[in-house]
């Protein structure tokens, strides 16, 4: 009886995650199907969900008119490169305060979480100001160092959670053995600490490729990445829906691909140290 | 000979060197909408008459607001040319933003541009972005439905008609709306069609002294007509309706009418998008009988911003888009219907162009609008349905939010424009007005 009553639990629980799962999916999945619809079936009242005249014209469009390449290219090298950049300095920083705390540790972390508190609109016009003083105004070097700053709390705040759960005594049995500061934090501590520094990358790319207010604000012609692609299709005055569901989709399908790869790996990192 | 081999072989050196020099890459920022879509796919035509290249930066409407304001603001450089509209133009001429079009070539032909256009686009007389397409507001409407109310519309309605006209049309049961009006909060979404609409009841944003007059009749006249009507012959949600929303009802023949910009006449008359293609008329936006109509006016323009390095490229760029050849261009590529309407004059005058079945009303739209003096009594601003002051935007968005909040009935007309008048006066005091 006990076991019947385990299994209907399990089953609703398996709706209720289906449930969720499909409602969050939900606008992502019509965003795909609107690409495929003409303009007119875009906007059809009552909506069609399958049974329409399925079309590729709207990717042909969005192909002909959009240099799609640059723009994901622009992405890739943003999002990758401030996530590498911000590894490099934020594994120093989170082992030092999570194995050599400070009394001042705790303060600093918060203070590292108050910058996210500021408005981003709050500070355009004097970022904007320094990016045309240092001739950096619509560069992927200006957008890879903004989007590493305005993410290295949340890398910094991740590492240092993934490196708590590190027993300090192996780190001591190291220095114990001879290694170097350098040495123990590669050779020893990286690799124990290589699903939470995978996951702090993965989220912090996928954060880093989707921010749109730094990346449209910040670039023009030469390093605008897929935001900008996306930004372009939005018109207040014409029904475009089909022809932006179509450039939102190819915006959003590498990101999604790789996702899709490395759930296993995000999943093992977000929830490392969570049961012990 | 080997003297001559090696001048002939410099002088073709210094040809290219100096083409060369001369080409340049412009950066232009611009929205997308149709015509501009269309210059795009025929910036070919201008690399191959001067040499220079184009870089194209596309946005939706109210990003690339902020995106080139923050540039010129700070005098970036990041644009070479940038497409404005009649709220920034003078704004930002009297800041010494902007570049004067006051030496454009002869050929260019300055005074073929429509005077309404012009007017919005110059201080003091001289021109300061150059218009690419015009657009005014009007009436559209389903001729079988307003044959079915036993009624006839006439070519300069008053508003007591077209409420009329619209009760009439309503079937709610068979989802017949008859009229479709803006709803959304914003300065160029509700409060564009609301101001307008308040010239033609007598209102206007501010007396001489600048001083806020949401508390006079006028305006509790004009947003007490426009809920009612809205409540009886408008579509439910309408308080969340804006261009796009009104455009969709329409082209599936769920509004009986729509007043709204003169550039959605193409898109409601184009029979691949519209159900009602072939049922459409055209007629002025309504008045009340005191002198104005409840048309606004916009010019999406070319400026370029002071400072530019690549100044004389970035004319040659807006000639060639604003000339009397790219229309004809463009009617070449893609027909007559699809030429950006509303900037010139000698494209009302061309026989092709008159058969195009929008085109007359556009025009007597256009210009029945009159930015200079665009209400019954005398206002201190320039502009049809905002006033062309940098506060405005601000001030304008937030009372359409409280406008909006009655037509979705969370409020009462006579509380929307209490708080109206309230915030506006704060803001034009802040502001030192």
């Amino acid at each position: 009886m006990a076991r019947a009553v385990t299994n209907n639990r399990k089953a609703l629980n398996t709706a209720i995650a289906w449930s969720i799962g499909i409602l969050i999916f939900f606008p992502i999945l019509w965003t795909i199907l609107t690409s495929f619809k003409t303009e007119a079936q875009a906007i059809s009242d009552p909506p069609v969900f399958l049974f329409f005249d399925w079309t590729l014209e709207n990717y042909t469009v969005v192909q002909e008119r959009s240099n799609y390449m640059r723009f994901l290219w622009n992405s890739v090298v943003i999002a990758g490169g401030s996530t590498i950049l911000g590894l490099i300095i934020a594994v120093p920083a989170a082992w030092s305060m999570a194995f050599v705390p400070s009394k001042r540790t705790k303060d600093i972390l918060l203070w590292m979480l108050s910058t996210k508190m500021l408005p981003a609109v709050g500070v355009l016009y004097p970022i904007y100001l320094i990016f045309i003083k240092l001739g950096i105004l619509d560069t992927r070097t200006g957008l890879v160092i903004v989007m590493m700053l305005i993410n290295l709390p949340i890398i910094v705040w991740m590492l240092y959670t993934y490196f708590r759960e590190i027993p300090v005594e192996i780190l001591e049995a190291s220095r114990m053995d001879g290694a170097t500061l350098k040495e123990e934090i590669i050779h020893i501590l990286t690799p124990m600490a290589v699903p939470g520094i995978a996951s702090t990358m993965l989220l912090n790319f996928i954060l880093a490729w989707n921010e749109a207010f730094w990346t449209l604000n910040l670039t023009a012609a030469k390093a605008a990445p897929l935001t900008a692609f996306i930004a372009s299709y939005s018109s207040p005055e014409g029904l475009f829906y089909a022809k932006l569901s179509a450039a939102s989709t190819m915006a959003i399908a590498p990101i999604l691909i790789l996702g899709w790869f490395s759930q296993k790996q995000l999943v093992r990192g977000l929830t490392f140290g969570a049961v012990k | 000979m080997k003297l001559k081999n090696a001048l002939f072989a410099a002088s073709a050196l210094v040809s290219v060197a100096s083409t060369a020099a001369f080409a340049e890459e412009l950066t232009i920022a611009t929205v997308n909408n149709g015509d501009m879509i269309r210059m795009q796919g025929l910036t070919d035509d201008f690399t191959e008459k001067t040499g220079h290249t184009v870089e194209w930066v596309t946005l939706e409407e109210n990003v690339l607001r902020q995106r080139v304001t923050t540039d010129i603001s700070t005098k970036g450089g990041a644009f070479d040319v940038m497409t404005i509209g009649m709220y920034e133009t003078p704004i930002w001429a009297r800041n010494g933003w902007l570049v004067a079009m006051d030496d454009m070539s002869e050929e260019w032909d300055a005074d073929d541009i429509l005077p309404a256009m012009r007017g919005g686009l110059s201080v003091d007389g001289t021109l300061y972005a150059a218009p690419f397409y015009g657009e005014s507001s009007m009436i559209m409407y389903r001729t079988d439905l307003m044959e079915k109310a036993g009624l006839e519309m006439p070519d300069a309605p008053t508003w007591e008609f077209v409420a009329d006209a619209a009760r009439k049309m309503t079937d709610k049961e068979n989802e017949i709306y008859g009229i479709c009006l803006r709803g959304k909060a914003g300065w160029g979404e509700n409060m564009a069609f609301l101001t307008a609409t308040s010239n033609a009841f007598g209102a206007r944003w501010f007396d001489e002294n600048w001083t806020a007059q949401f508390d006079q009749p006028a305006w509790k006249e004009t947003l007490e007509f426009y809920v009612n009507l809205m409540n009886d012959a408008g579509p439910p949600g309408a308080s969340t309706n804006g261009f796009n929303e009104n455009l969709s009802l329409f082209q599936q023949g769920k509004c009986g009418m729509w007043i709204d910009a003169t550039v959605a006449a193409s898109f409601v008359t184009n029979p691949d998008d519209s159900t009602v293609a072939d049922k459409v008329g055209f007629a002025l936006a309504p008045n009340t009988g005191l002198g104005k109509n409840s048309n606004w006016l916009w010019a999406w323009a070319l400026g370029i911003p002071a400072g530019t390095q690549k100044e004389a490229a970035a004319k040659e760029f807006v000639e060639w888009a604003t000339s009397k050849e790219y229309i004809e261009l463009v009617a070449a590529n893609e027909g007559w219907a699809n030429v950006p309407p509303g900037a010139r004059t000698s494209l009302y005058e061309n026989e092709n162009y008159k058969d195009v079945p929008f085109a007359a009303m556009t025009l007597e739209s256009i210009q029945s609008a009159d930015p200079q003096n665009p209400t019954v009594d005398p206002v201190p601003y320039i502009g049809v349905q905002f006033a062309a002051i940098p506060e405005f935007a601000g001030i304008a968005t937030e009372v359409g939010q409280e406008f909006s909040a009655a037509l979705a009935g969370q409020q009462s007309v006579d509380e929307a424009l209490e708080k109206a008048q309230a915030l506006t006066t704060d803001a034009m005091e802040a502001a030192g007005y």
